[in-house]
């Protein structure tokens, strides 16, 4: 169990969270929740179990999650990695900070890159909880498709497909959702650039609209920066925050 | 007899009973539709994609830009969602403004919807009425935000401004009568909130007006009585929310089931149906107009007697003020920090869902400690009730495909993001 939910557990009476915690604890006896300062409940599960515990989820009785509402494809490649070096770069100016692309300074592992996040609804329980998938390989992702358990995935996994390249197995109609007929590649990947590969335009010439390579430079306007602000230590956001309001330090 | 075959039909995206730009490709065996398969994403602008490429309050304008006709409660839930990573409670009159906005925007959506729908039908005065009372709520919008419809006027930590004393008037010009003005004006003497008050007095009646053009209405009847039928189970499985799975008889509402802001303090019923039918869903959310209504009431006699801050006072979120700025070096570099790079927000992640018009729209919002979303994923509700749509028609004649489409509550700006 977390440390969210460990600090609160000497409490007389257990929030709905716990309880929910401890009915999947129940159920599913593999899956450890992961640690979340919003007050939400997140399991990971590996890619091959991902239907049987879906199935779990669903019909137990002290969870019912009878409904997905959203899946969600997630592609972790830049996670955690910002644009400018704020440590060095003062002295050099604000343009020359930014520095896209910069070496991560851990390593993505592998398997670690795509993943499926399911939101999981139950009515008649007034309960919601998070699965995340991650798909083992990087180059094909692929997991398991749930709408056999919950018919609204499929479209949610078709999006998914379309955007990031997901492959999901045993979905009854995998195709292109959201994206142009023809379409090449996954928009929604962090390599995959915010400008696009092709803008179309009018050819007189022909006398039909035609595809081109893109005219304009990607730039980025405001660089992604990630400080150290010691209000959300972690040590500090364990705490469950929504309690506590943040301190007006200086103003 | 000539032999006959099926055939398969295309059906937009012009058509105007699309919705937008809804393309579906029918195939029918005469008029009985065998399937529908939908083609979406001609509106696809990747404003998920968008918004990893900016700070987080650059993508609230975004948000109004999702469901165009429900924009406050777009930005609803994104506000909630930083929000909740940062771990702020917006001040209480904040929260009374959005709850009222929020149901402003209700009204908004369902008489759109309910003009739409009617017009698709067949039954045109409907549509003139309904716009006649959305040009008074969009007048609020304007009157707060400076723009009828893509407000951008809820933040992390409150509202962007409180509401204005004075509502704006219409001047004498060569191009109305001066009696004209003088009506438009008499209801615009008072503040914003006067003029909300004013509204939700004469609101009801205009609701009985449609209920008299509609509710007993028999082509109306014949047109949606027991047409795209949905149980209740399939609903919950479909992944419905909104009137769509509360026409089926399902009570779920997260304004009551899971209270955001102040629904919790306020007093309101939820409308159900019974048979799951185009009739049903319609009833609702003729109910949720009037209970939508109870709730401004309530939100207007608390604002009024409750003068306060609408924005909390963090400056590492909240810009300072104009003229803290010129005299106060510290609200000099808070004021360019926010505006060059925006503030960090603490990594994690989270799903903050409001009821909006169409249903459970959701926000999950992934952050990595940078001042920019690292992933957001708009859950919009039309998006699960269009891909049932190929469901819900089958069987069904191809005019009752409109209907469906209709009682769908369709906007494309949200299903396609």
């Amino acid at each position: 169990m977390s440390a969210t939910l460990s600090t609160t557990a000497a409490v007389a009476t257990p929030t709905r969270l716990e309880i929910l915690a401890q009915a999947v604890a129940a159920a599913l006896p593999g899956l450890t929740p992961v640690a979340n300062h919003t007050g939400e409940l997140t399991y990971e599960v590996p890619a091959n179990e991902l239907k049987a515990v879906a199935q779990v989820l669903r019909e137990a009785s002290a969870l019912k999650f009878e409904m997905c509402m959203d899946v969600c494809g997630v592609d972790y490649l830049s996670h955690g990695r910002d644009e400018w070096t704020t440590e060095t770069a003062t002295s050099s100016g604000f343009s020359r900070g930014v520095a896209r692309g910069a070496p991560r300074a851990v390593a993505l592992a592998p398997g670690r890159r795509f993943a499926a996040v399911y939101h999981l609804l139950s009515i008649s329980l007034n309960q919601r909880l998070r699965l995340r998938v991650f798909c083992p390989d990087d180059d094909a992702p692929m997991v398991d498709s749930v709408t056999d358990i919950w018919a609204a995935a499929n479209w949610f996994e078709r999006e998914a497909f379309d955007l990031f390249g997901i492959l999901f197995k045993g979905h009854p109609d995998l195709r292109r959702l959201l994206t142009d007929y023809g379409f090449i590649g996954h928009p929604f990947r962090k390599d995959f650039p915010l400008s696009g590969n092709v803008e179309v335009r009018y050819d007189p010439e022909k006398g039909r609209v035609v595809y081109q390579p893109v005219t304009i430079d990607p730039r980025v306007l405001v660089p992604k920066v990630i400080r150290h602000d010691n209000r959300y230590d972690p040590a500090l956001t364990n705490a469950p925050v929504h309690t506590t309001s943040l301190t007006n330090s200086d103003g | 007899m000539a032999e006959i075959r099926n055939y398969t039909m295309n059906f937009g995206p012009q058509h105007p009973a699309a919705h937008g730009v809804l393309r579906l490709v029918l195939e029918l065996d005469g008029e009985v539709i065998q399937k529908a398969d939908p083609h979406v994403g001609l509106l696809h602008r990747a404003t998920e994609k968008l918004a990893e490429s900016k700070p987080f309050n650059q993508s609230i304008g975004y948000m109004d830009r999702l469901d165009y006709v429900s924009m406050m409660c777009n930005e609803h839930a994104y506000v909630m969602a930083i929000e909740k990573l940062l771990g702020l409670e917006p001040p209480l009159r904040a929260q009374y403004i959005r709850v009222m906005f929020d149901e402003i925007t209700r009204i908004l959506n369902h008489l759109m919807w309910l003009g739409a729908h009617a017009i698709d039908i067949g039954a045109m005065t409907v549509f003139l009425y309904c716009f006649r009372e959305r040009e008074d709520l969009m007048d609020c919008y304007e009157a707060v935000s400076g723009t009828r419809m893509h407000a951008t006027y809820y933040r992390p930590g409150g509202v962007y401004r409180d509401l204005p004393e004075l509502m704006p008037q219409y001047p004498y010009s060569q191009w109305r009568s001066k009696k004209e003005v003088d009506r438009l004006n008499a209801r615009r003497s008072g503040g914003l909130l006067d003029f909300i008050a004013d509204f939700t007095k004469r609101f009801p009646a205009n609701v009985d007006q449609y209920e008299t053009l509609l509710t007993d209405n028999r082509i109306w009847k014949q047109r949606t009585v027991n047409i795209g039928v949905v149980s209740p189970e399939r609903a919950m499985q479909l992944g419905f929310s909104g009137p769509m799975l509360r026409g089926s008889g399902v009570e779920w509402d997260l304004r009551k089931k899971q209270p955001y802001d102040v629904y919790d303090q306020l007093d309101f019923d939820i409308p159900v149906g019974r048979n799951g039918d185009c009739y049903d869903r319609y009833l609702v959310r003729v109910e949720e107009l009037r209970q939508a209504n109870r709730i401004i009431e309530q939100c207007v006699a608390w604002l009024k007697a409750n003068p306060g801050p609408v924005m909390i006072d963090d400056r590492k979120v909240r810009p300072p003020r104009r003229e803290e700025m010129k005299g106060d070096m510290e609200s000099l570099i808070h004021h360019f920090k926010l505006m060059t790079e925006g503030y960090c927000v603490p990594a994690g992640e989270v799903y903050a869902a409001v009821e909006a018009p169409k249903g459970e729209l959701g926000v999950y919002l992934v952050s990595d400690g940078a001042n920019k979303p690292y992933r957001l994923k708009v859950r919009p509700p039309g998006f699960a009730h269009l891909a049932s749509l190929d469901e819900m028609v089958r069987g069904h004649m191809l005019a009752d495909v409109v209907a469906v489409i209709g009682t769908q509550d369709i906007v494309f700006g949200e299903i396609d993001r």
